[in-house]
């Protein structure tokens, strides 16, 4: 089936983990354009959801660091971090490993990946779930992108790993869902962390929507460290929706920086996917 | 300095509950199975979050052996504060460009 939903949204552990902490408007805002983005993607009553993500040292660690990893599992569990910190009870989410085994062999016909049969979600896929599928029925195949420390996987390479993606979701008989979710700009889990570059957040979301490949592709892992932070890496997961969008421009629903959740809490969905 | 291992205990410690119990039990025995220099070590056992920081620990590993230790956020983010002003630069790792004085 052809892809039938694409979005993006953050995913940083305050926005469950100090939820009360933000002012209320703020967090009520942000919540009602996720309750959308849910009702949006139940409306394309998706088979499954793929989520594309930067984890956080959960699965993937400086002893053997994939650039692009998959999940094929029939389930995985989350959250890895302490559920309290985060503010979501651990649960089983299905997964379905022989669709993710067709998807990732149709990957490996255009970009390497590597594959994990076993997988525990942190924040960076609970987060969006605890939104978009709050029943944690809806059987989720998780994407990692190394976001988190270089060498990182150039961002051409990112939008090419999209266009296999969106190749793999388009050669399945399911109905296939994906959202990315990351950064933008932030400083997450340091001194600075609170700190969001609003300009070029906005910036880098106006080239997102118009899904501007060129634009999109411009910018050096060096000025996004500078301008964006480290968190900023992380605009790898919106550019491979991009790049399994090809063409096609998107709408931000909702963009605000939540200081206490250190991070501007973005919801973007891809357009001409809903009919 | 060995910040892979440094970083790796955290990594182990973080998904890992039976040596999370391990650790509370014996922190000195569960240290011996990672190649640390002596300052890392103490450190770790002092639960220096501060002294981590400068040393390369990244945060998305450092925040979860803070609040293992019993920081709360804000508490959390003041000791990496605190460990710039007592020790200086980050040494090593991601954050070894940033300023790291922190802009609020
Ligand atoms: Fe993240």
């Amino acid at each position: 089936m052809p892809l039938v939903f694409a979005g993006v949204t953050s995913h940083a552990p305050g926005i469950t983990g100090r939820a009360d902490q933000a002012d209320p408007e703020l967090k009520h805002g942000f919540r009602d354009a996720l309750g959308h983005m849910r009702e949006a993607l139940e409306a394309s009553k998706s088979d499954v959801l793929v989520v594309v993500a930067a984890e956080h040292f959960a699965n993937f660690f400086f002893n053997n660091m994939p650039a692009y990893s998959m999940g094929m599992a029939d389930f995985y569990d989350g959250p890895i971090e302490d559920e309290n910190w985060l503010g979501i009870q651990r649960v089983r989410i299905p997964g379905n490993a022989d669709l993710s085994d067709r998807m990732i062999r149709s990957i490996m016909n255009y970009t390497d990946l590597g594959y994990a049969q076993e997988w525990k979600f942190d924040h960076g896929i609970m987060v969006p779930l605890h939104f978009l599928t709050p029943d944690f029925k809806l059987p989720v195949i998780p994407v990692n992108i190394n976001c988190q420390c270089p060498p990182l996987t150039p961002l051409h390479r990112t939008y090419e790993f999209g266009r296999a993606l969106r190749k793999a979701c388009d050669s399945v008989p399911e109905r296939v869902a994906i959202v990315g979710t990351g950064g933008i700009s932030h400083w997450p889990a340091t001194p600075d962390s609170g700190k969001v570059n609003v300009q070029w957040d906005n910036d880098f979301l106006e080239r997102w929507k118009n899904n501007d490949r060129e634009a999109l592709l411009s910018y050096s892992d060096e000025e996004t460290y500078r301008d964006a932070g480290q968190g900023g890496f992380e605009i790898r997961t919106f550019i491979a929706i991009s790049g399994a969008t090809e063409g096609v421009t998107g709408d931000v629903w909702y963009y605000e920086p939540i200081p206490i959740y250190a991070v501007g809490c973005t919801v973007g969905v891809v357009n001409g996917f809903d009919e | 300095m060995s910040l892979y291992y440094l970083q790796k205990l955290f990594y182990e410690l973080n998904r890992n509950e039976t040596l999370q119990v391990e650790f509370r039990a014996n922190q000195e025995q569960v240290l011996d199975a990672f190649e640390l220099t002596g300052e890392e070590r103490e450190a770790v056992l002092l639960g220096n979050i501060g002294l981590l920081y400068v040393l390369g620990v990244n945060g998305q590993l450092l925040m979860h052996y803070a609040a293992f230790c019993g920081l709360a956020w804000p508490d959390y983010i003041q000791a990496m504060r605190d460990g710039i002003t007592k020790y200086g630069q980050v040494r090593a790792g991601l954050y070894a460009m940033t300023d790291g004085k922190g802009a609020i």
